[in-house]
């Protein structure tokens, strides 16, 4: 055992002895019962990114003729195809996908889809069909699922001070930590820690909320714990994004046991003016991600990785007045790192010349790419998770 | 009833009360408060922060100058739209503050609690300022009322026709948004009809929709007259025949009667309790103040297993507080960031089928927020804690930050305290505890508090009393 191996087995011994109520200790040692080493990084980019101007048709004359002000021309962009180009702010994707580390899924969605962002953010979150409200989300119920209902909290964690209903499920909820030293802070107040431990009465729902209290402590002096005594990782660039995905290396490089990280980047609404708006989000996604690609592969975890990213919609293809672009429907969503790649067959550009009221049609529903990474990735059986069997998307 | 039954009544059919207010309550029958409750509810004091006239003015004079100016460069006209909506957010937001003051301060608490319930019931969302307030009016006017009124009214409402595309629904296309949800979530429930009864009722709405104004608006020409099959029945049905229909059914009174029991008793439904109730509330015609009364005056609703278990909502917490210990938020925006922050800013419900409720209140995150607020109101500390942005520009302004502390918020101690007055030590927390909480604290959560430091033990009492778990529960 080296030193830093040490620092890191005693600090959590030392949670161990005085800070846990005991019904928390009991699963303190036990493995979380994760299938493998797999790890699964949803990020999400609220508003609805334009992914017509993201990954750009640079040859179809569609595109040209409905964007007269606001299409990205071929000259400008950085060719992968001969149908399809990523937007200059994603320049520094272009090498991933060179190495087989970044696929495009084209004309991902959902029958009858919805165009209000926070009903179609509660269609993705929750992974339900357009018509129905779920309560729980997919992630939330991957928890509910595993570990035989004795997930912790930090099993499935989100960079932000709110959860998101994609992490709540039924009996667990992931935990949600922006910094793991300010959350410490929150859970070392002495007055916290005593409640959590003292004898009170056991009743309906309260029983719940020291469940709750006492395992955010526990979560966030474990999470302390890992982190302290490792090295930040490599750098990053200094924006919320570039600051969230370097929370997530930095939990993965000290061995948190969690299977599931969950970002947010927005906000994509570009009504209005959308080019700046655009350009600058896209190009802090293409920092952030290539930063952390590059930080998994020299730790030698590139191949455990896979990092989704969807939005809630993509927008028109038609441009509106304004410069900008209206909420649309399908959408391409990005697979980053990891062993397992989709056909190429779900990359090929989208059809423009078969549009529903202006807007394009869906290829793959987005829960087939959910059953995909629970059921090949995670390991998991995702008919429970989804509440049916999606086949998943054919692999190369 | 005794000191701790009336505890549980306020609570429940409102948000709470002062110490004065249940001692006195403590001096009469349960059937005589529960009475007054009913009667003091009789006041439905409107909102009335916007003037609809003024609104819908200057709101469609914008827009038509916007749309009509050709002398204004592109940049202008968005400019002023975005004013227009800015204007529009203020003033929903204004809305917000004014139902939130009035549930924690109004006469009627029992109203405002049921006006509360039926927004999750009949959830719904609008970007128009004058449709959420003449909704929000609607649904309070009827809370207590017969359900088939409600329902009946609800269905006619600008804000929801337009929610549920209701406007878009036409003999020649019609759309069966709001037909499907009258029925999975405002009647019957799921599993009481097939996808052929909604499309035959969506044939029967086509035709209702609204003007600018906020009028209902029947437009003959769009719709659809013919025959319709519904529910087993043949006729030339309408709208109305559609709803009458829905209400003969037995699941309708079930449905309700078991939203109703959920939220107001237990999370945990009893089956036997809700069928029987259920059985009667169709009798009545669906005569809402009946069934409140029988549930606040059966012995079951005082039981135990009933007490102190609900997880308060957010918009129920921030009430609570006004109520007991009398807190006054003076300002807005902190109150906003704070719905915004634990996941329920009045007027955007999640969605239709309304927020969940129950443990879904609760995560780690929002546990601890919780556990802050109460430094975080009466002490003006800092809240640390950045609302998530959603990607919606009508919640995502919410997350500012500079709503984060809590600058006029106020309480004044002398009047909280005067009925505590003599008493100090365990005496002091055991009368504390009696007003703030729903159950005794253990013996070793007494010595707990007792433990702790203390200037003053009025506040600091206070302050640990809300900060415990059990002050989530109601």
């Amino acid at each position: 055992m080296n030193r830093k191996e040490f620092l890191r087995q005693s600090a959590i011994a030392a949670i161990g002895t005085w800070l846990v109520p005991d019904f928390v200790k009991a699963y303190e040692h036990r493995s979380p019962l994760r299938q493998n080493d797999k790890i699964l990084v949803v990020l999400q980019f609220s508003g609805g990114n334009d992914g017509l101007n993201t990954i750009i048709p640079y040859r179809n004359d569609i595109y040209y003729r409905e964007r007269p002000r606001l299409a990205i021309q071929a000259t400008e962009s950085l060719p992968f195809t001969d149908e399809m180009a990523f937007h200059p702010a994603l320049s520094k994707l272009r090498k991933w996908y060179d190495d087989g580390y970044f696929t495009v899924l084209s004309e991902v969605g959902y029958p009858n889809p919805d165009r209000s962002h926070f009903r179609s953010m509660d269609i993705w979150q929750t992974a339900s069909d357009s018509a129905d409200y779920l309560r729980t989300g997919w992630i939330g119920r991957y928890l509910d699922a595993q570990c035989n209902g004795a997930c912790q909290a930090y099993h499935a964690v989100e960079i932000d001070d709110q959860l998101s209903l994609s992490m709540k499920g039924t009996a667990v909820k992931g935990l949600a930590v922006s910094d793991p030293q300010r959350l410490h802070n929150q859970t070392q107040n002495k007055f916290y820690q005593e409640l959590a431990k003292v004898n009170h009465e056991e009743y309906h729902n309260v029983d719940y909320l020291y469940k709750t209290l006492a395992e955010t402590i526990s979560s966030s002096d474990y999470l302390y714990a890992k982190t302290k005594v490792t090295e930040p990782p490599a750098v990053y660039p200094a924006h919320d994004l570039g600051r969230k995905m370097r929370t997530v290396s930095g939990f993965i490089r000290s061995g948190v046991e969690a299977s599931v990280f969950y970002v947010s980047h927005g906000s994509f609404d570009t009504h209005v003016n959308q080019k700046p708006q655009q350009d600058r989000l896209l190009g802090q996604y293409a920092e952030a991600l290539d930063a952390f690609l590059a930080d998994m592969k020299k730790l030698g975890r590139l191949d455990d990785v896979i990092v989704m990213t969807f939005s809630e919609f993509g927008r028109r293809v038609r441009q509106n007045a304004s410069n900008g672009t209206d909420h649309g429907t399908a959408n391409c969503l990005f697979w980053a790192g990891g062993t397992l790649k989709p056909v190429p067959a779900l990359s090929a550009a989208p059809d423009l010349s078969r549009l529903d009221e202006g807007d394009l049609r869906y290829r793959t529903d987005f829960r087939d790419v959910y059953a995909t990474l629970l059921d090949k990735w995670l390991q998991v059986d995702s008919t429970a998770i989804l509440g049916r069997k999606f086949p998943g998307l054919p692999l190369a | 009833m005794n000191i701790h039954e009336a505890k549980h009544l306020f609570l429940r059919a409102g948000f709470g009360a002062t110490p004065e207010e249940l001692r006195e309550a403590g001096r009469h029958s349960t059937r005589k408060v529960v009475r007054r409750l009913l009667e003091d509810a009789d006041n439905a004091l409107t909102l009335h922060s916007i003037d609809p006239q003024q609104v819908g003015y200057s709101r469609k004079n914008l827009l038509e100058m916007v749309m009509q100016r050709d002398s204004l460069t592109a940049e202008q006209r968005k400019q002023m739209v975005r004013e227009v909506q800015q204007q529009d957010r203020d003033q929903i937001g204004d809305l917000n503050f004014a139902w939130l003051t009035q549930m924690g301060q109004g006469k009627s608490a029992l109203r405002e609690k049921m006006t509360l319930f039926w927004h999750g019931h009949f959830a719904c969302r609008s970007n128009n300022p004058l449709f959420v307030q003449q909704q929000n009016n609607l649904l309070r006017e009827h809370a207590l009322g017969k359900f088939g009124d409600l329902l009946g009214a609800i269905s006619k409402d600008p804000g929801m026709l337009q929610f549920l595309n209701n406007q878009q629904n036409r003999k020649q296309s019609p759309n069966e948004n709001f037909a499907r949800e009258v029925m999975e979530l405002f009647t019957t429930g799921r599993g009481a009809y097939s996808e052929k009864d909604i499309k035959e009722a969506a044939r029967a709405f086509t035709g209702w929709g609204f003007n600018p104004k906020g009028e209902f608006v029947f437009r003959k020409n769009q719709h659809d007259d013919g025959e319709k099959l519904f529910l087993g029945k043949r006729g030339n049905f309408n709208g109305e025949d559609i709803l009458a229909l829905l209400l003969e059914r037995p699941e309708t009174a079930r449905f309700v009667v078991g939203k109703v029991y959920t939220y107001f008793v237990n999370d945990v439904p009893n089956p036997a309790v809700i069928a029987d109730l259920a059985k009667d509330f169709h009798k009545k015609d669906y005569d809402i103040r009946w069934l409140m009364e029988e549930i606040f005056t059966s012995s079951w609703f005082y039981e135990p297993q009933n007490v102190g278990v609900r997880i308060k909502s957010p918009v129920e917490y921030l009430a609570g507080l006004q109520r007991t210990p009398g807190v006054s938020y003076g300002s807005k925006q902190s109150v906003l960031y704070v719905q915004k922050a634990l996941d329920q800013v009045l007027f955007y419900p999640p969605n239709v089928a309304g927020w969940p409720g129950g443990t879904a209140w609760i995560d780690s995150s929002s546990l601890l927020l919780r556990m802050k607020l109460p430094e975080v109101i009466l002490q003006s500390a800092e809240l640390n804690f950045r609302a998530k942005s959603d990607g919606d520009v009508n919640t995502d302004y919410l997350s500012k930050r500079g709503a984060r502390q809590f600058r006029d918020a106020q309480l004044d101690w002398s009047v909280f305290g005067k009925p505590f007055e003599g008493l100090s030590g365990e005496g002091l927390l055991d009368a504390l505890t009696e007003t703030l909480l729903q159950r005794p604290l253990s013996p070793a959560q007494r010595q707990l508090i007792l433990r702790r430091p203390r200037k003053t033990e009025l506040r600091d009492f206070t302050l640990a009393l809300l900060t415990l778990p059990e002050f989530q529960l109601c």
